[in-house]
């Protein structure tokens, strides 16, 4: 297989491209921003359903465009390029592909339509800590006459403030990782959201006593803790994609000004010291490029290395986020640490991105576990 | 060219898969050390084993030298998509080459794009055969990073040249009978534009050589002196005075096969070694600095093999990647350096015998001196990184 786009999928990135660039510049991102943190544009939302993006990764059985994450992966690249803000990988990317690789038929049926023609976006809620570590599940899932009562609080939920439910991570009373749709207005549930550093809002979530049916177990016995990795492995690889479109469009940004701002004389970009380090940072960027696609064909390929993939990913994207965004201020001088320029927006988007389904040392860490040292 | 279907190559795989089992013997699966390794051909060719040199008969028999070369000039007329399956089969059976040649990896591509049909005919049959051992006359003593300013001169002297000055750095000078070198035809001209690429039997009369002793002990790299050589003037590949072109395309072959484009025999698994030789806890390596390194090292070499894969797709779509080889020129050698110094850290007190019975110690030790020239030869980092910021990112000089 070879690693790069089809025409179809190269058709698909130069669309969303050309949309994005038209109805979701990085203004638009500053608006919101100044608009009292925003979370999302809901017209925006709508035209994001009627582009097909919400479908990309649905299988054709649930009227899905069966399209794959590696189109998906464009789009989320693109979105990057540009901040934009919608609940594609939260409710999509994350809860829909939960939703999709389950057997349970009848949540299935209730949500992936309503997820795709974006009436309704689902959060994923599995954080407990400040760090990330999705096994060691403190929120309880007790079981009760004709289903269960969950109690546990969780934190950084992505777009929690304004989901119409959470596929939540428990803990069963046989000490096994399950997961549940549970409602957002439920009783018992209560939400507070959080501005991080991104301007972006994420909730934090408690559960106080929340009854669920049975039915709405959305993994089935035994299989609770694959279903969640499953998910991880996803999050992060289109997290990844995510973070290579802010990466090269930090990059890129960062490059037009080396070619523009005079200093002494000379354009700042004829000076060695600076040439070099823009060149390391591109060799960096190709290999960034090379792992997103490869680990995206993984998950539509339903590869076995897809752990290590997901690994490898998200540890060089993390790793190169971080030093493209902070040389990006560095060669952009004193402009580059002012509120008037954009090149601070995609190194904040850049920290939280980096946190979010583990940062780089966890991945690496994985990364060596899984090969056995 | 010929498009072949899918069932054709899933055949030829199966076929070439049975054919290198039955005919690539145990010993050249096994991994390279070092250039000692390897069979390098020539006109006094000396075979290293008995199986090298079945090994570089059957191949030969098979037309498999050079695969993927015109079969007029003696190459195996493979289809891309055929080479790449070749390739696949041959690195999954850790099949050698069975010959290394600058010959193939440097002056093969420069004569397909600048040399006449005439040229091409003498030259290549001879590579595709085994049966020249070229080398490579670039740089000179004040002429490295600065490749352009170099000094050797050829003037013409009606039917035929007439060289004076010397190169310095020719890998096996001393062995080779022949040098794709550069030379100066014009001294008036800026100096890019006073280049010629010129073909010399290294058997003519004037030309000597002096072995180079490197801190990784004994070197095939010389010195190369001309003393009033004559060279005729058939000789000249392309046109006079534009020998810089041939030499800057010639550079970029040159670059990907230092990258180790396409090498990935050599690439270890330095894990493996690591869990042999270091404390382990649970499992895993219990010095977290060292497991860290290896890890970064383990990352950035899987992740580097795929860019080699990508960027060659690309290019079959037509994406030029020409000013990328300087990318794989830097990427592959550092992470080479980096890979000899985390498995001298590895393997401690015996990574660092000199001397002693401990074979793969001691070839180990020299590797790690050797990988030190990686990153100088072909064109320093530092120059990698000026072509990248110039070429590729359009920075202003
Ligand atoms: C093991 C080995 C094998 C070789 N094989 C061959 C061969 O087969 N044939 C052949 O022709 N040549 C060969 N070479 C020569 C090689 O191409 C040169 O050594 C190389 O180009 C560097 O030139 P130099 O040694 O003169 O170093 P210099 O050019 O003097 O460089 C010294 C230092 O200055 C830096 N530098 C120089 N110019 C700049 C600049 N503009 N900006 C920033 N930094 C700069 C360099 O990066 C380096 O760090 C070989 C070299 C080695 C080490």
């Amino acid at each position: 297989m070879t690693l790069i786009l089809n025409e179809e999928q190269k058709m698909l990135k130069d669309s969303a491209n050309e949309f994005l660039a038209m109805n979701s510049p990085v203004e638009k991102f500053r608006t919101l921003r100044d608009e009292n943190y925003k979370p999302f544009d809901k017209e925006l939302w709508q035209e994001i359903v009627e582009m097909g993006w919400t479908a990309l990764t649905i299988p054709e059985q649930y009227n899905g465009l069966d399209f794959g994450y590696v189109g998906f992966g464009q789009v989320l690249e693109e979105m990057g390029k540009c901040l934009t803000k919608a609940p594609l990988l939260s409710s999509i990317g994350l809860c829909a592909t939960a939703l999709v690789k389950s057997s349970n038929e009848e949540l299935k049926n209730n949500w992936i339509p309503e997820l795709m023609n974006g009436t309704k976006h689902m959060a994923f809620a599995q954080d407990e800590k400040t760090y990330f570590d999705p096994t060691s599940i403190e929120t309880t899932a007790s079981e009760s006459s004709n289903g269960y009562l969950i109690n546990g609080s969780k934190i950084m939920v992505i777009d929690g403030g304004s989901a119409d439910a959470f596929i939540v991570t428990a803990n069963t009373s046989d000490n096994e990782t399950a997961l549940f749709v549970i409602d957002s207005k439920a009783e018992g549930v209560t939400i507070h959201t959080e501005t991080l550093l991104d301007a972006g809002t994420y909730a934090n979530i408690h559960f106080n006593q929340v009854s669920i049916k049975n039915e709405d177990r959305l993994s089935d016995k035994g299989k609770g803790d694959e279903l969640l990795n499953y998910i991880n492995n996803t999050a992060a690889i289109c997290l990844s994609a995510e973070m290579l479109g802010i990466v090269t469009e930090a990059f890129d940004q960062t490059i037009a000004y080396l070619q523009e701002r005079q200093q002494f004389g000379k354009r700042i970009g004829s000076y060695q010291a600076l040439q070099h380090r823009a060149a390391k940072l591109f060799c960096e960027i190709e290999l960034c490029k090379s792992v997103v696609i490869k680990a995206l064909q993984a998950l539509d390929k339903g590869d076995v290395n897809i752990d290590k993939l997901a690994s490898l990913a998200k540890a060089k994207l993390g790793e190169t986020i971080k030093l493209t965004t902070n040389e990006a201020i560095q060669m952009h001088g004193g402009i580059g640490v002012t509120d008037d320029v954009n090149i601070g927006f995609y190194f904040k988007r850049a920290r939280v991105a980096q946190r979010l389904f583990g940062d780089y040392s966890y991945h690496l860490d994985r990364y060596a576990r899984l090969n056995a040292y | 060219m010929e498009t072949t279907t899918k069932t054709n190559l899933e055949d030829f795989r199966l076929e070439t898969r049975k054919w290198l089992e039955e005919n690539c013997p145990a010993s050249m699966r096994k991994p390279v050390r070092d250039s000692n390794d390897f069979f390098w051909g020539g006109r006094n060719a000396q075979f290293g084993s008995e199986d090298q040199k079945i090994w570089f008969e059957r191949m030969l028999e098979k037309k498999w030298i050079v695969p993927y070369w015109d079969t007029k000039y003696g190459g195996g007329g493979l289809s891309n998509e055929e080479n790449n399956i070749l390739t696949q089969e041959m690195a999954r059976l850790g099949c050698r080459k069975p010959i290394f040649s600058f010959g193939i990896s440097m002056l093969g591509p420069a004569l397909h794009k600048f040399a006449s049909e005439e040229q091409k005919m003498r030259f290549l049959p001879e590579i595709t055969a085994g049966k020249t051992w070229w080398c490579q006359g670039y740089s000179e003593p004040n002429a490295g990073s600065d490749l352009a300013g170099l000094q050797t001169k050829a003037e013409d002297k009606g039917d035929h040249y007439l060289i004076n000055g010397s190169k310095v750095w020719t890998s096996y000078a001393d062995k080779s009978d022949w040098i794709f070198c550069l030379v100066r035809t014009d001294f008036e001209a800026p100096k890019h534009n006073g280049i010629s690429f010129l073909l010399i039997d290294m058997a003519s009369e004037g030309v000597s050589t002096r072995p180079i002793k490197l801190i990784s002990g004994k070197s095939p790299f010389c010195e190369t002196f001309f003393d009033n050589v004559k060279v005729p003037k058939e000789n000249l590949i392309g046109t006079l005075n534009d020998g810089w072109s041939i030499a800057k395309y010639l550079l970029t072959h040159e670059r990907q096969m230092i990258g180790g484009v396409g090498e990935t025999d050599i690439r270890q698994e330095l894990h493996k070694t690591a869990k042999a030789y270091l404390p382990l806890q649970d499992g895993k390596i219990s010095d977290g600095v060292l497991r860290h390194e290896i890890a970064v090292q383990e990352m950035n070499d899987s992740i580097f093999e795929m860019t080699i894969q990508r960027i060659m797709d690309e290019a079959k779509t037509g994406v030029n990647a020409g000013a990328l080889s300087s990318f794989f020129k830097y990427y592959g050698t550092e992470q080479n350096v980096s890979r000899m110094e985390l498995l001298t850290a590895i393997t401690g007190s015996e990574g660092l015998q000199w001397e002693g019975d401990n074979e793969d110690a001691k070839v180990q030790v020299r590797r790690l001196c050797r990988s030190k020239g990686n990153t100088i030869e072909g064109g320093t980092s530092e120059i990698q990184l000026g072509i990248i910021s110039k070429r590729i990112l359009n920075l202003p000089s």
